[in-house]
């Protein structure tokens, strides 16, 4: 097994050790830093695969801004542990045969996929400048737009925070 | 090959780094105790040189009781996660340029990444999460406010942080680290090429001194230093965050924001004063033997200083000591290779000392902010004028480009 390839599994391993224990936690801090967990693994996979510049983004805007403030919501709120209810009579009956079903469906399209598709293309989008080029050139007007779109919604979140002084 | 030298590199960072960080707790209370004219620490070992040994002792010998009703996992895992971040920060700063010992091509820096400068923001963000993990792992109100603070405050600077540094980046068009410097090498002006006079070569260059304030200032607020330490303040949360640990756990705290404080420091020297670079022209050969000139005076003065000390001891390990810096700054100055080779690193280490300085001055000096003072600070001023340097460097770069 080469290097990389070993890699790959430790990290794929872990992230999806990650997922399923984020799911299992009973405790909402716990599920996060499970969650900071698949985060870090999937920056880790990027890297792997050349992409550098996607790899730190994920580290910094995921693994750092957005579960920080997960965290520091939970904590502010000083959530408890979950208890567990009963779960509703369709999930019991139904989820397992669904879920088996929804993972086949992925595999199969995967394995159909990669039958079809040409080598990955690394090298050609991966380096930031390249990366950057095309934000600023040929995505500029969607790239723009986003922007504009977080702005609105912070505006909208401060409206809404402020709403109780008028 | 592969494999070896990388682990000699890290081996022989850490251990620098951590001694680095026990000399700077005793550089720190001995600076700190005079400006307030006291003495510092001067009972363990010659002008208490000992001090931070016997902290060391202490801090293992300890009793580490476990607090009622903590969250184990959160508990354990902060302490190592801080001081695993803030060693792993190191990894990406070259401390000097690319050399050639014995024929083998090596650099002085663990990784040589294309990305440096974003790695080193990926590792900063997630420090957040040692602090945060602690102050609520703790069980304890003061921990938990502390955590809080420190998560909020981490969050605002980080923005500023990140702000200041794009000017930089703007005139260097690139995020290693390595070429940052190189960039700012201007040869026959020295430091007028530093990016905080900004002077370069095809005078495509803007200073970026409100760039170097914002990202010092943001920087203390990222290590939780004075005046921004509200995480750990004492007259309203006993020790903040680190209320409930004891021991080695809290000496990992200690040593975190230390080696914080030295990354911190060298990204400043990096981004700003030109690194590695030394600030006289090239063609000055004579000051290569600066550093000898430096070692030499101050060897001997140790040894002078040492032979009447009042001590046995002291009259022991200071002349010992002088003769070590005696005989190194005489060895730089009779083999020019081993001098050439040092320049670089010497530089680095006056530069990242100096950063320091001013750490361990602030804390002498500033009082702390007020929680509503510093939110307001970091958002309403720091950060517009962060982005007002960007859009200045722009436009003074877009201009020069074309005029």
């Amino acid at each position: 097994m080469s290097a990389v390839l070993f890699i790959f599994f430790v990290l794929a391993g872990l992230a999806i050790f990650g997922a399923v224990a984020l799911i299992l936690q009973s405790h909402p801090i716990h599920s996060a830093l499970s969650l900071i967990l698949v985060m870090l693994c999937l920056a880790g996979l990027y890297l792997l695969m050349g992409a550098e510049f996607v790899a730190a983004v994920q580290i910094i805007v995921y693994g750092g801004a957005v579960m920080v403030l997960f965290v520091f919501v939970i904590m502010l709120l000083n959530a408890g542990e979950e208890e567990r209810t009963n779960f509703s009579k369709l999930a019991s009956f139904a989820g397992v045969p669904l879920a088996l079903a929804l993972a086949g469906l992925i595999a199969a399209a995967i394995a159909n996929s990669t039958r079809h598709m040409p080598a990955a293309t690394t090298g050609e989008l991966t380096s930031t400048r390249e990366l950057s080029k095309l934000l600023f050139s040929e995505f500029v007007y969607p790239f723009e737009l986003t922007s504009f779109l977080i702005l609105v919604a912070i505006l909208g979140a401060i409206v809404l925070a402020q709403r109780e002084h008028h | 090959m592969f494999l070896i030298v990388p682990i000699i590199k890290i081996a022989l960072l850490v251990f620098i780094v951590l001694t680095a960080d026990a000399y700077l707790t005793w550089l720190e209370r001995k600076v700190i105790a005079h400006i307030q004219a006291r003495w510092g620490p001067y009972r363990v070992g010659p002008h208490g040189l000992l001090q931070p040994l016997a902290d060391g002792i202490k801090f293992i010998l300890k009793e580490d009781p476990l607090p009622e009703g903590v969250d184990k996992k959160a508990y354990f895992f902060a302490p190592f996660l801080t001081l695993m971040l803030a060693l792993t920060s190191l990894a990406v700063i070259p401390f000097g340029p690319d050399i050639t010992i014995l024929g083998y091509k090596t650099n002085f820096g663990i990784a040589d990444v294309n990305i440096s400068l974003l790695a080193l923001f990926a590792i900063t963000a997630l420090s957040v999460y040692g602090i945060a993990l602690a102050g609520w792992g703790s069980n304890s109100k003061y921990s938990l406010l502390g955590g809080l603070r420190s998560s909020a405050q981490m969050i605002s600077y980080e923005l500023s942080l990140t702000l200041s540094v794009v000017g930089v980046l703007l005139m260097a068009g690139t995020l290693s680290l390595k070429e940052i410097v190189e960039m700012q090498h201007y040869s026959s002006y020295g430091f007028l090429g530093w990016n905080i006079i900004g002077f370069s070569k095809d005078h495509f260059g803007f200073t970026q001194i409100i760039g170097c304030i914002c990202f010092f200032i943001s920087a203390v607020a990222e290590t939780n230093r004075v005046p921004f330490d509200l995480p750990e303040a004492e007259s309203e949360l006993v020790a903040g965050f680190h209320t409930e640990y004891a021991s080695m756990k809290f000496a990992m705290f200690f040593i975190g924001e230390y080696t914080a404080m030295i990354a911190v420091s060298s990204l400043s020297t990096i981004l700003f004063f030109g690194g590695w670079l030394s600030p006289f022209p090239d063609s000055w050969t004579l000051t290569h033997y600066i550093p000898s000139v430096l070692l030499v005076p101050l060897g001997l003065w140790i040894i002078f200083d040492g032979i009447r000390y009042e001590t046995i001891f002291g009259r022991i390990v200071l002349p010992g000591l002088g003769t070590v810096l005696t005989v190194v700054g005489a060895a730089l100055f009779l083999f020019p290779a081993a001098n050439e080779i040092i320049q670089g690193p010497f530089w680095f280490f006056i530069k990242v000392f100096a950063a320091l300085f001013f750490y361990i001055w602030m804390r002498g000096t500033l009082p702390r902010f007020r929680y509503d003072q510093l939110m307001d600070f970091g958002w309403k001023f720091l950060l517009p004028v962060s982005i007002a340097n960007v859009v200045l460097t722009s436009a003074v770069l877009l201009w020069r480009s074309h005029g």
